[in-house]
């Protein structure tokens, strides 16, 4: 079983690293987003400061939004879902795979680099790292909300446009915890309990989406 | 072995066809045969449990294959109209990634081992997008090399876009799988595709309603 879930994780990483242009898009996405704000807006420190919380995160979830339809999508239309489902490991494992493998190609970067953007918004070194860690917990409750917005619109004439409307409502507690993480410690408060609400989110959706999946994909396959 | 039991198919609001039984010992092939449309493919799907049926079910060794699931699933393999090959991985990343899906366990010498038997000697770390479709389909088709211990083989046209030297290799291949004692099911419009005692004909096309 673990053979399987270390397969699909190096066989998604793999065509990630020969299709580099997917990848970058939605990173770049990610940093130009960010950082139009600033130039938008203005040089006034006290503004950028508050707004960036919440334009990071919302550029975000935009960003790792752009990535979900493909994450079944090829999958499906060359067979090779089809093999998963036929496949000797568990429906579930498969979909933990590649929910981990869309994560560190699309999540990941977006954290790593966040800090580097918040710069420009004038955060002081404590909220990078409290943005950067409610990040770190965040993005993955992201791929997994969205894998399963993924697995109902597959095959799907405007899935795309559908799978927004779908997976932006179920994302909206993320956001106002993980951009919360950040405006109660710049009021001087402390951050536990977001940050403990953050990872239940983690705990719920990483026990129950993988099983949402599979069932949405085997409807999929009928 | 296999057994099907009253099936019935509805795609749509057409019946493709209803009380349909059979039951296949090991050893044997059953030709599914029909016109286009007439849901051969819908029955193979069926079969391999990716399609629930209407109405009836599809028993292995005696149990309904949708209790078994993994279990049933580790001793098939289906081969479907779409080749399972991703075009940025080589042929031979594409038949690990297939045989480990499956549940095998296959090292590289094996793989390639198994496409140089398919005529894919020189092809073997070419990406699968310059590939020709034939390729492509040698490729997919190569994990059944690799799959003679699996009782039973779902071939879906499992002839198209092959040339004629790998059609008699493939045709070869069955032959050996069923003479091993193991039961292949396939569609084709090939009348007597191989040369075996034990062929099993079902044709949809009479059964359209």
């Amino acid at each position: 079983m673990l053979t399987a879930l270390r397969c699909v994780i190096v066989r998604d990483l793999l065509l990630a690293m020969r299709r580099r242009a997917d990848v970058l898009t939605a990173l770049l996405f990610f940093v130009i987003v960010v950082s139009l704000f600033p130039l938008g807006l203005g040089n006034e420190p006290n503004l950028l400061r508050t707004i960036a919380p919440g334009v990071i995160w919302v550029a975000a979830l935009l960003a790792s939004m752009l990535s979900l339809n493909r994450m079944f999508s090829e999958d499906h239309a060359d067979g090779t879902l089809e093999q998963m489902l036929l496949s000797a490991t568990p429906l579930g494992v498969t979909v933990v795979a590649k929910v981990i493998a869309h994560w560190l190609v699309s999540g990941l970067p977006l954290v790593l680099i966040a800090p580097v953007l918040a710069l420009q918004f004038d955060l002081s070194q404590q909220l990078l790292w409290v943005l950067t860690l409610s990040l770190l917990i965040g993005t993955p409750v992201l791929s997994l909300i969205g894998a399963i917005g993924a697995a109902l619109t597959l095959g799907l004439r405007g899935g795309g446009v559908l799978l927004s409307l779908l997976v932006l409502p179920l994302y909206v507690p993320v956001l106002i915890i993980g951009a919360g993480t950040v405006d109660v410690v710049a009021a001087g408060l402390g951050a536990q309990a977001h940050f403990l609400v953050l990872s239940a989110f983690l705990v719920i959706a990483a026990v129950f989406a993988p099983w949402a999946v599979a069932a949405a994909l085997r409807i999929s396959a009928e | 072995m296999l057994e099907a039991v009253n099936l019935e198919c509805v795609r749509g609001d057409r019946t493709l066809f209803s009380d349909l039984s059979f039951s296949l010992e090991s050893g044997v092939l059953l030709r599914v045969a029909g016109t286009n449309g007439s849901g051969k493919t819908s029955l193979l799907r069926i079969l391999c449990g990716l399609l629930s049926p209407t109405q009836g079910e599809v028993r292995w060794r005696g149990s309904d294959i949708r209790s078994l699931r993994e279990e049933y699933w580790k001793e098939i393999i289906y081969l479907g109209h779409s080749n399972a090959v991703k075009d940025e991985l080589t042929a031979t990343e594409n038949l690990m990634v297939a045989c480990t899906l499956a549940g095998m366990d296959v090292d590289r010498e094996q793989a390639s081992a198994a496409l140089r038997r398919f005529g894919l000697a020189h092809c073997e770390a070419l990406p699968a997008k310059v590939l020709s479709q034939g390729q492509r389909r040698r490729v997919s088709l190569a994990r059944l090399i690799l799959s003679e211990k699996l009782p039973l083989w779902i071939l879906d046209e499992p002839f198209i876009a092959l040339d004629t030297a790998a059609v008699d290799y493939m045709q070869t291949l069955i032959a050996q799988h069923v003479a091993r004692g193991a039961t292949v099911v396939l569609t084709t419009h090939q009348e007597a595709p191989i040369a075996t005692a034990t062929l099993v004909t079902i044709d949809l096309t009479s059964r359209l309603t």
